[in-house]
């Protein structure tokens, strides 16, 4: 299967554009000058799950505040459904605050308050009388689950019962569009899990645009369509999820990609790793293949074609943006002979491959 | 102890009581809009006025550094002004709201700076304004560490009331300086500090039992 070539929605289409996007925080005191992002552009297709991955530091927290104007750019603009949030005076801005959620990493909730007044609170803020403000917040608290918990406190609950607090809130008041600030960091796998699994089902159900940035590579297979890869306040790769997983450019991907599980070599291989054959060394290869190539006897035809031994190292078959993918690392003869029949075979089959290097 | 003595202390630690409630209530009342102001007008805060904060940061400092007995004295013509008098009880209410009010500040900035930052930027992705993030945010966060610092202050107040005694103020200080020390009546004198260590356990259990009656952060049961 080929890579679809990625098309940036419309700016019609567009829930958020940025749009040449730099933040540069001025000297002040002792820490000198810093630009967190660096000429940004990217659009957030309405209805989409879109994620901005990188590591800290790469300026993914100041792009996603830009949205709801918690920070204000120091070039470029930011459409937010067409509004320019940079032409927006302190009243305009709350307009669109209440027309945008946002969730924390640390889940932000008022510990003064119950679960019912934190989810009340953004309607409070809006000016909603009491009456609408509980008929509002019941079926949120349904729809995350927690309606038996309505009279506790923040204290009394885990944290993934926390943040789906924070989402209860969070669509409070009816936006169209969610912010994700790291919302499952602070959460063990099974929680992540579990967060993103309702996130998901607010995006179908709802249609709501979700934006999410996180540095765990996993939170972004699981459940976005697009993503961008942000490195030090540049974008520096960007695409359908699937694609960009299965054919990662750039090397800052690459490195964040290597920690999933089933793509990491076991450590005595890597450790024996060598960039350059001698005589008797086996190749170690990584296979990446998905859609029709997932469901043919692939190794078996390898073994036949190759005429000699294969090892599998490691492997995985994973889904992503609901596309089945497999990644696959063999070792086989390093010599000419070998080597030349297994590639004969992986182009035949439209496998792509990455020599990864030999060992003994 | 003659009756006499005893319904004099009965009227001394009334009057103190008065005091203290007085200059305790007008203190916080405008104490505290200066600790909140203090505590949000920072650079880059809520109602960001740099030059202001620091103008009013060194007026409370200026005034908490000030020893309170200068303070009483310094202040007498002002005193005069308000209620016609340097004597007694009703005079005695300025110079202690004076020294209450930056000690509040102080202690109101406190609590209000405790609070996560996380919070206010929650809410601002609300929607709020600023005026709404003071009162549902910040005032209802610190509710619990605002309940101990009224307490704090209400305990200083019954020691800074017992000085006012030392310039005619009236109240249990007045008492058991002129009785128990100047006239050499030791048991009046103990009695005064019973009473006076008395009412400052009575406030400081209140204080603690109403912040702890707030405080959700971490419930046990």
């Amino acid at each position: 299967m080929s890579v679809s070539a990625y098309k940036t929605p419309a700016p019609g289409d567009a829930a958020v554009v940025f749009d040449g996007v730099s933040k540069h925080f001025a000297a002040s005191g002792k820490s000198g000058g810093f630009t967190a992002l660096d000429n940004v552009s990217l659009s957030v297709g309405r209805g989409s799950i879109t994620g901005i991955i990188g590591r800290s530091g790469a300026g993914k927290s100041t792009l996603i505040r830009l949205v709801n104007g918690l920070e204000k750019p120091t070039g470029g603009k930011v459409l937010v459904y067409g509004v320019d949030v940079g032409a927006l005076d302190e009243a305009g801005l709350r307009e669109l605050r209440r027309s945008v959620g946002m969730i924390f990493q640390h889940f932000n909730l008022l510990s003064s308050r119950t679960v019912f007044g934190n989810v009340a609170l953004p309607l409070e803020i809006a000016g909603m009388d009491k009456h609408a403000i509980e008929k509002r917040v019941r079926p949120l608290l349904d729809l995350v689950g927690l309606a038996d918990k309505h009279g506790r406190y923040p204290s009394e609950l885990s944290g993934g019962q926390k943040q789906r607090i924070g989402i209860a809130r969070a669509l409070a008041t009816e936006p169209k569009l969610l912010l994700s600030d790291e919302a499952t960091s602070a959460l063990d796998p099974e929680t992540t899990q579990s967060i993103l699994e309702l996130l998901k089902r607010i995006n179908a159900d709802l249609g709501l645009t979700v934006l999410l940035i996180t540095h765990e590579m996993e939170v972004v297979k699981a459940v976005t369509s697009d993503v961008a890869v942000i490195d030090h306040g540049r974008i520096v790769e960007r695409g359908h999820t699937f694609d960009v997983f299965t054919h990662p450019k750039h090397e800052t991907t690459r490195a964040m990609l290597s920690g999933l599980p089933g793509s990491k070599l076991p450590d005595a291989v890597s450790r024996a790793l060598k960039p350059q054959a001698t005589i008797g060394d086996r190749a170690v290869v990584r296979l990446t293949f998905f859609g029709a190539a997932a469901e043919r006897p692939l190794i078996s035809q390898l073994i036949k074609s190759v005429g000699a031994e294969v090892n599998i190292i490691a492997g995985t078959i994973d889904e992503i943006g609901g596309r089945p993918y497999g990644s696959l690392v063999v070792a086989y003869g390093a010599d000419a002979e070998t080597a030349g029949r297994a590639e004969r075979f992986f182009t035949e089959n439209g496998l792509v491959t990455e020599v990864l290097g030999y060992v003994a | 102890m003659s009756p006499d003595i005893l319904l004099k202390i009965w009227g001394a630690t009334l009057d103190t009581l008065y005091m203290v409630a007085a200059a305790g209530l007008i203190g916080s009342l405008i104490g505290l809009p200066i600790g909140i102001f203090l505590a949000t007008s920072g650079k880059g805060e809520l109602f960001p006025a740099p030059m202001t904060n620091r103008i009013v940061g060194l007026i409370v400092n200026a005034a908490r550094s000030t020893p309170f007995i200068i303070l009483v004295v310094a202040i007498i013509p002002f005193t005069r002004l308000l209620t016609g008098t340097s004597i007694g009880t009703k005079a005695a209410i300025v110079p202690l709201t004076i020294a209450t009010i930056p000690f509040v500040a102080r202690l109101v900035e406190a609590a209000i700076r405790e609070i996560d930052k996380g919070l206010i930027e929650a809410a601002r992705a609300m929607g709020a304004t600023p005026m709404q993030i003071v009162f549902k945010v910040l005032l209802a966060e610190a509710r619990p560490a605002l309940t101990m610092a009224l307490t704090m202050t209400a305990v200083s107040l019954i020691g800074y009331s017992a000085m006012v005694g030392a310039v005619g103020g009236g109240g249990l200080g007045d008492l058991g300086i002129r009785y128990g020390y100047q006239r050499f009546m030791p048991d009046v004198m103990l009695v005064v500090v019973i009473v006076l260590i008395v009412l400052v356990q009575l406030v400081q259990s209140a204080g603690d039992g109403l912040a702890r009656r707030f405080d959700r952060r971490s419930r046990k049961n």
